[in-house]
């Protein structure tokens, strides 16, 4: 008992690092159909910046902070202007070889520029380790989960109780009617871009610490990712954090009770016939507009 | 018509109908090795220390007074692009070819190289490699087939376990590994209780550490590669094995104890090569690649610049450029420091091309690796 | 095409022929690459550029058909009855994934297809009775057709540009019989299509099974290309591949996947004067590429080449938030 617990203690904290990124994506997907197959490099890239700020004698606080802002910059600003939208009158394939494009190149530049190798990276909570109910569990791990605990009810009223959210809801569901009802869409676009970017580098810095900077670390983030967001329902900020955490848990206990071999199966398989049998996910809404 | 018009020419240059130019001062020796891809850690490591050693012997006059042309050629850890490289290389005449570190890649070029009557000195590990008899592959590295003995050795005499666990990764070289660990095991009585395989790039080890305690063995063999080693020994120490932690050098490597941050204590195993070994010649030359090139390098820069180095002496000994007389030459012969400083230890290759060297048995302590035993060469 | 057009293939067809005599055995080597992975390209176009289907499997597809040929050859099967065992396999799998799958909106078909692929890869690699495993098949030999040995790197490469031509004429056939024009008219007008009373589900499950045979039968002619084949090989790396290949030629175009696999395996080669950062200048391109010409090097030169014609039909696929 002691282990399936320990099992599901690390799995929700991997759930939420996973939360937090399909987050963004979701919001991304719903507001500019952007299908942002790069977002697992947008979480990769973050600490990199943040490592290069520190090469240049920046201490850590403020690393952190030009960490964000570059992330802003970059991957909100520059990524919107530069990539989607010129792409997407083309409608979302193009959009998407671009993105696909995009994260070999972000991937690649972290290799060349930086380092093909692991880089260590200083965490924001000192790693002690706790006993809770016969399970360990490590502060960063406990410091991941209230980060995305809080990050997740602050987008919640962020998206519900201001004027700024609904109109940002409004755009995702409809947005010519929301032109037509004086919403600015482009503005409310291109806040999402920004969102994502926070987001994303939130979860670099949260994660960096336990997995390390490395070049690589997009590819399996980025996938679940997706996973989680699809799983989870993408009409909704909470789908997109049960599908997280969901696919955390999963993950752990399929590889321990069932095949460590094809652990990585079990979740394409739920995505799958997720994806079959309730499209919108678990929480989502079946969605009114056809995307 | 602009279309063929221009196609055409850009075509022909793509496809390399124009060769190098190949100035008489220098000889050709390629390097084909995993730049990108997920053979990038150690195709780096690898071209880095083996560009430590060309410059050195550059600066130095070369070669029988050429400088060595070494080009690099990408893998992108693909067989296919491998064999591609393989085949480009082969048709401008080379006269050694250097890498791949990737044992599939391995694989597939020999049959090229060995068609071509062309040395290769390459970075795999795999017992197969040298087992297809063929006369041209040579490696600067152990191959599994040599060092799992030594730990198996280690397993029933040092820690005289009865019972193992064996955490593995899952690509050609942890599965090699461990299947040719298992083995060992298996002749040696030992019982395998747990056979976990992790994927490359895992982060999450908590699964597999709550499968290693509820399989309660003696002993627990862990094959991983270096930065998953880091992460994994976290997680140990977290969850609180208690129970020996044995490896190799991807376990044991001063760079994954930076990277564990104190869960590397009391880990022990074999290494074959480690720029931590009590050896002066080692030490200087992890001093210089450090300063050089701004990180730690690990067993693949080893085995990158001892290659260069064995290019060098086997050549001068021989007097020529002369592809077969190298690969004949190559085989029984022993360089000492002595007579190549840059071959770091003592080495002997044997009639296959693996090398037979010095070793050691090592443990983390305090952070920093020491070395418990030396174990000497096999032969003699 | 016009007569123009007609020219311009038969040039390229003769080009095609008289290279290898020309070439060094690498040479040989990459054009043999290009022609079997065109093979793969033509498939991915029936499925992407005329159904409009997002399909991120075909590199399992080639996967499959590679260690179909793999396996049987070896184990005595006539190559050419292990070649059409591939091609019907992977009609048969793609058929099977299809008929679920393609219920689903475009994107999320790009999602399951992923899933499709990664859980091939892990069959391949972990059922290792069966595959070989990790290490992979080696020393696959190439084939011996009535007395004609191709071992050698030009014969090799003539018996892949022979299959190349025999399947672009076959589909080529397929496209203007009225059964194909039922495609097209698919991607054209999706509504007018079901009002004229297409069973739309019909045709774009067909031209995904296909699609995936083709896939099928481009592994089928990898295996004796490359003679190594392991799990690694046909992972989503060579499905994003492929997927480029198609859009960058020119998706929904005829001789799309021809341009876009030749770019895709020379690119490399012309960018390797930048040294190691050859990837990084090849994603670039390929975003500058989307951002100016999404229908690809040939709608580039459609445009360029403007003239008279009327403006090309984007494909169904690039249609902004269209119902599907």
């Amino acid at each position: 008992m002691a282990s399936f617990i320990q099992l599901l203690v690390s799995g929700l904290a991997t759930g939420a690092i996973y939360a937090l990124i399909a987050v963004g994506f979701t919001l991304l997907w719903q507001t500019s159909q952007t299908i942002n197959f790069a977002q697992g490099e947008f979480v990769m890239l973050p600490a990199f910046f943040v490592l290069a700020a520190m090469n240049a004698g920046a201490p850590f606080w403020m690393a952190v902070l030009i960490g964000i802002a570059l992330s802003i910059v970059i991957l909100g600003i520059l990524f919107k202007i530069i990539i989607v939208d010129p792409m997407i009158k083309y409608g979302v394939l193009p959009l998407v070889i671009s993105t696909i494009a995009l994260s070999l190149f972000l991937k690649e530049s972290a290799k060349d520029f930086y380092s093909s190798q692991a880089q260590p990276f200083p965490a924001l909570v000192p790693a002690i380790d706790i006993r809770i109910f016969d399970a360990v569990v490590s502060t960063q791990s406990l410091a991941v989960l209230a980060v995305a605990i809080v990050t997740v009810v602050a987008l919640n009223l962020l998206l519900n109780k201001t004027r700024l959210g609904r109109q940002m809801q409004a755009t995702a569901q409809n947005a010519t009617l929301a032109r037509i009802l004086g919403v600015p869409v482009r503005r409310m676009v291109l806040y999402t871009f920004l969102l994502n970017a926070v987001l994303v580098a939130v979860a670099s810095i949260l994660v960096s610490p336990i997995y390390l900077a490395k070049f690589t670390n997009g590819e399996t983030l980025g996938i679940a990712a997706f996973i989680a967001a699809i799983i989870g329902g993408f009409n909704q900020v909470r789908g997109a954090v049960l599908g997280g955490v969901i696919l955390g848990v999963l993950d752990n206990l399929s590889a321990a009770y069932i095949s460590s071999q094809y652990r990585g199966a079990f979740p394409l398989i739920i995505l799958i016939i997720v994806i079959l049998l309730r499209p919108q996910g678990l929480l989502g809404r079946i969605e009114e507009r056809s995307v | 018509m602009f279309r063929s018009a221009l196609f055409a020419p850009v075509v022909v240059a793509g496809l390399g109908l124009t060769s190098p130019v190949l100035a008489q001062s220098t000889v050709y020796i390629p390097a084909i090795l995993e730049l990108s891809g997920a053979g990038a850690v150690s195709g780096t490591n690898f071209r880095d220390g083996m560009l430590l050693a060309i410059d050195e012997i550059n600066a130095k006059g070369g070669i029988l007074g050429k400088k060595i042309d070494t080009p690099l050629l990408d893998t992108q850890s693909d067989a296919g692009t491998s064999r591609a490289q393989v085949q480009k290389v082969l048709d401008n005449k080379p006269y050694v070819i250097l890498g791949p570190v990737f044992s599939g890649s391995v694989l597939v070029d020999m049959l090229l190289t060995q068609q071509a009557e062309i040395p290769e000195i390459v970075g795999g590990e795999a017992a197969a490699i040298t087992q297809k008899g063929n006369p041209y592959v040579f490696r600067t590295s152990f191959g599994q087939q040599f060092s799992m003995p030594k730990i198996a050795n280690y397993m029933r005499d040092g820690i005289k376990a009865k019972t193992v666990a064996v955490l593995w990764v899952n690509n050609d070289f942890g599965k090699g590994g461990r299947d040719t660990f298992i083995k060992e095991m298996n002749s040696r009585n030992i019982k395998v209780v747990a056979d976990i395989s992790t994927e490359s790039g895992q982060a999450d080890f908590s699964a597999d550490v709550v499968k290693l305690k509820g399989a309660n063995a003696d002993a627990i063999f862990v094959y991983l590669n270096e930065e998953e080693s880091a992460r994994f020994l976290r997680e140990a120490k977290k969850q609180g094995i208690d129970k020996p932690l044995v490896g190799e050098t991807t376990l044991l490597g001063q760079k994954v104890i930076d990277l564990a941050a104190g869960a590397a204590n009391g880990v022990r195993g074999h290494v074959g090569l480690t720029v931590d070994a009590p050896i002066p010649a080692v030490q200087e030359f992890a001093e210089k690649f450090k300063r050089r090139f701004n990180y730690a390098c690990d067993h693949n820069g080893i085995k990158g610049y001892t290659a260069v180095y064995f290019i060098k002496h086997v050549t001068e000994k021989i007097g020529k450029f002369d592809s077969k007389a190298f690969a004949q030459a190559a085989h029984g012969i022993t360089i000492t420091p002595k007579d190549e400083p840059g071959i770091l230890m003592e080495a002997t290759w044997d009639k296959n091309g693996d090398i037979d060297r010095i070793s050691f048995l090592g443990e983390v302590v305090d952070g920093k690796q020491k070395i418990v035993e030396t174990l000497p060469k096999l032969g003699n | 095409m016009m007569r123009l057009g007609g020219i311009v293939v038969a040039i390229a067809s003769a080009a095609a022929i008289a290279a290898p005599f020309f070439l060094k055995p690498y040479g040989i080597f990459l054009i043999s690459t290009w022609a079997v992975l065109t093979i793969a390209a033509i498939g991915l176009n029936l499925t992407l550029g005329y159904a409009g289907q997002i399909s991120l499997a075909q590199g399992a597809f080639v996967g499959i058909g590679a260690y179909t040929v793999a396996l049987l050859v070896p184990a005595g099967v006539p190559f050419f009855a292990a070649f059409m065992a591939a091609g019907l396999l992977s009609f048969a799998i793609g058929w099977v994934l299809g008929y679920p799958a393609l219920r689903v909106q475009h994107h999320y078909l790009a999602f399951v297809t992923l899933a499709f692929s990664t859980l091939v890869f892990l069959v391949l690699r972990n059922e290792e009775w069966l595959t070989n495993g990790i290490y992979g098949i080696a020393g696959t030999p190439r084939p011996t057709l009535l007395g004609w040995q191709t071992g050698a790197a030009r014969d090799f490469y003539f018996l892949c540009l022979g299959v190349l031509a025999l399947l672009s004429l076959a589909t080529w056939w397929m496209l203007r019989s009225p059964w194909g024009r039922a495609f097209v008219a698919l991607r054209e007008n999706p509504v007018r299509a079901l009002s004229l009373g297409l069973d739309t589900r019909r045709y774009t499950l067909m031209a995904f099974a296909i699609g995936s045979s083709l896939g099928g039968l481009s592994g089928a002619l990898y295996a004796p290309l490359v003679q190594f084949i392991e799990p690694s090989s046909f992972t989503l790396g060579l499905s994003f591949n492929l997927l480029l290949m198609v859009i960058v030629g020119g998706s929904g175009n005829f001789f799309g996947p021809f341009v876009g696999a030749l770019i895709a395996v020379l690119l490399p080669e012309w960018l390797r004067v930048t040294q190691g950062y050859y990837l990084i200048v090849y994603a670039a391109a390929v975003m500058v590429m989307m951002a100016f010409c999404p229908a690809g090097v040939l709608g580039l030169i459609e445009r360029a080449g403007g003239m008279l014609r009327p403006p090309r039909k984007a494909a169904g696929a690039f249609t902004d938030g269209a119902a599907t």
